[in-house]
């Protein structure tokens, strides 16, 4: 527990009651009138951010729960509201990031949100009712659809372009082409059936998305993890973070025809990916973090392959970064391209490289903070410029960084276990009694940005009962829509492949 | 940059043989290949990845095709944007009910002689997506198959062995 509640805390304090079986954060439910005062409090404090939006149930018995981070300190802390006439007053006009998960609670709860800003369905499509794109009204304006199915090999969404002449005036998108009903298959799913669709909700943050659900249940169960565990589901997370960003930058340069840093970066990402098959038994790691620790241990000749692999990556990534800083007509494409400003970073809560290449500092390795991050020094890179460069600049500050890191985390591996047994569900320390349900939730740095899984397990602590895993692209893709804006189409592949959002973590 | 591109001048390729063709999959495809369409395609195929609502691990590791280590276009195969230029969809995920009309739609834009192989333990029957409210179930619950490779997700070297299994077979 944070030394001093933050503001935000005691807010919730005082107008809710604190449910003790909520784990790590404080979770307070709030009668009605106190979620619209909490709506207008959201509105007048700029710094209470908004990190996850969620319901549970259906009518009749529905639950609607608001994840809040106050940016001053003190840990985040959920709110919640019961929906007894299937309704839950709209906090989308005070918190832009939440419209589209208001209109996705009503599409998957049938909750409907009161005075919505939007009220138009988002993740389920009704082929009977053809979608309401937004009215473009102007002289000389075209239409440019694409997608769902892309020129590339992406995955598929429906982007709606309004152009005069070569310059995109407004960009819509319309998402949800690969969803696939992952809350609901997740409901009553054993923990190990769980954690393997948890893992998969998006491919590229298999590490993420396992440590963040295997922390969620740790919480609910108040186990903790050896501390062996921890240094490798770090070890595996960098992995993962330098693997994808290889991957973007290259991305990213190819699609300004420079196809020389696609190659390069290709080759060293295949590098970290066999290194991560050789060490983890999988080459994007999946599975291989659990709850309660890892599945497998790193022997010494594996962990000297990992060192072997960073020295590799050191040299090289310097050298990629001199050829990407020299190339004048490279940076012609890249600079104040796509350009995000801070203010609308800030608004919807953006995390990852697109928070920090906007002057956004926020990093959950650092805040809220976790093992075996909070025992060690890391910088934190941010720029302010927000466009595409910066975004490129930022993932190879983060490649040097997550190497540094691994360095040390290899150097400092501690002895011992590297998996224990989720504690038994017999009276825990404090409340609950061992007969209740138990609820956990979990903040997790991935490449992305900050990936969030809340779930509640059933008395047994072997079953989920319910579980939202909330990926950062919740809070990035409307940004997406934002950035392209006075851009021309051709630099449209550059803004995206600079934001990298998952259309599967987002589509779920 | 240019020092890197003497290096990378001088230095070996770092291409790696192709991996050996398996025979399940040689003879799961050599039912579907005619003399017709033998001469139609020639010496290469040309590939279009469609994504019917997969995680997005499948995808990276067809990506991993291209790169230098697997080098997919020396073995006559490569990626194309339209299915209109396509031989071979190359289909991943389980399909999801909002994705259904795009994949049907994409397969009658392929002309025929066209393969489908459908990649992945979701494009087989769904994998842990099975059964989701949002899932028309696998890559043959919509559209016909001709190979199916496995993996959660495979690995480039196992995609690589089902397309090379297929240009032997329409090569034969």
């Amino acid at each position: 527990m944070p030394d001093q509640p933050s503001r935000l805390i005691a807010f919730l304090a005082r107008h809710g009651r604190c449910q003790p079986q909520h784990r790590p954060w404080p979770r307070y439910q709030l009668e009605r009138e106190d979620w619209v005062l909490l709506g207008h409090s959201l509105a007048s404090n700029a710094d209470w951010l908004l990190i996850g939006l969620w319901a549970e149930g259906g009518p009749p018995v529905a639950r609607v729960h608001m994840a809040l981070f106050d940016e001053e300190g003190g840990l985040p802390a959920i709110a919640s509201l019961e929906c007894p006439e299937s309704s839950f007053p709209s906090v989308g006009w005070a918190r832009p990031g939440a419209i589209r998960l208001e209109r996705t609670i009503r599409d998957l709860h049938g909750l409907t949100p009161l005075d919505p800003v939007d009220d138009r369905p988002w993740l389920i499509h009704d082929p009977a009712l053809p979608y309401r794109f937004l009215p473009v009204e102007g002289y000389n304006l075209h239409h440019i659809p694409v997608g769902p199915v892309h020129a590339g090999i992406i995955e598929p969404g429906h982007f709606r372009f309004t152009c005069a002449g070569e310059t995109v005036v407004r960009l819509e998108e319309r998402l949800g082409y690969v969803h696939k009903g992952i809350e609901q298959l997740l409901c009553g799913a054993s923990l190990e059936q769980a954690a393997r669709i948890v893992g998969r909700v998006s491919g590229d943050s298999a590490v993420a998305y396992a440590l963040a659900f295997a922390r969620a249940v740790e919480a609910a169960t108040q186990t903790e993890a050896p501390p062996r565990a921890h240094h490798i589901r770090a070890l595996m997370a960098e992995l993962e973070r330098i693997a994808n960003h290889l991957g973007d930058i290259g991305a990213i340069c190819n699609d300004a025809a420079f196809a020389f840093m696609h190659a390069r970066c290709g080759e060293l990402r295949e590098d970290v990916l066999r290194t991560a098959e050789a060490c983890f038994g999988h080459r994007l790691m999946m599975d291989c973090v659990v709850p309660g620790g890892v599945a497998a241990d790193i022997t010494e000749d594996k962990a000297a392959r990992v060192s072997a692999l960073v020295a590799k990556l050191h040299l090289q990534t310097k050298r990629l970064a001199k050829v990407y800083d020299q190339e004048a007509s490279l940076q012609d494409r890249t600079v104040g391209t796509g350009a995000l400003s801070s203010r609308l970073a800030h608004r919807f809560a953006a995390g990852g490289f697109i928070g920090r290449a906007s002057s956004r500092t926020f990093d959950a390795r650092v805040q809220p903070g976790y093992a075996p991050y909070d025992q060690m020094e890391f910088g934190v890179p941010m720029l302010t410029e927000g466009d595409v460069n910066a975004r490129v600049l930022l993932r190879f500050h983060e490649i040097e960084s997550s190497l540094s890191l691994i360095e040390r985390l290899i150097a400092s591996l501690p002895a011992g276990p590297v998996l224990c047994p989720l504690t038994a569900t017999g009276a825990p320390t404090g409340a609950p009694t061992g007969n209740e349900e138990r609820e956990g939730v979990a903040l997790v740095e991935g490449f992305r940005g900050d990936v969030l899984v809340w779930l509640r397990l059933a008395a047994d602590g072997k079953t989920v009962r319910r579980c939202h895993p909330r990926d950062p692209s919740w809070f990035q893709w409307p940004l997406l829509e934002a950035a392209i804006n006075g851009n021309i189409v051709p630099d449209f592949p550059l803004c995206n492949k600079s934001f990298n959002c998952s259309y599967a973590g987002h589509d779920l | 940059m240019f020092r890197f591109l003497a290096r990378a001048v001088l230095s070996r390729s770092l291409a790696e043989p192709p991996p050996p063709v398996l025979e399940e999959d040689v003879q799961a495809l050599a039912r579907r290949v005619t003399e017709v369409a033998r001469d139609r395609l020639g010496r290469g195929l040309t590939i279009r990845a469609v994504d019917a609502g997969s995680c997005n691990g499948c995808e990276l590791e067809i990506h991993a095709l291209n790169n230098v280590y697997n080098d997919l276009e020396r073995f006559g195969l490569h990626f194309t944007a339209s299915p209109r230029h396509a031989d071979v969809l190359l289909v991943t995920g389980p399909v999801t009910v909002n994705m259904r009309e795009a994949l049907e739609r994409t397969w009658t834009a392929t002309p025929d002689p066209k393969w489908v192989v459908a990649v992945g333990a979701c494009g087989l029957d769904g994998g842990v997506f099975r059964g989701g409210t949002g899932v028309v179930g696998g890559i043959d619950a919509v559209i016909p198959v001709d190979l199916h490779i496995p993996g959660c997700p495979p690995s480039p070297t196992r995609l690589l062995q089902g397309l090379l299994a297929l240009l032997e077979v329409v090569k034969a």
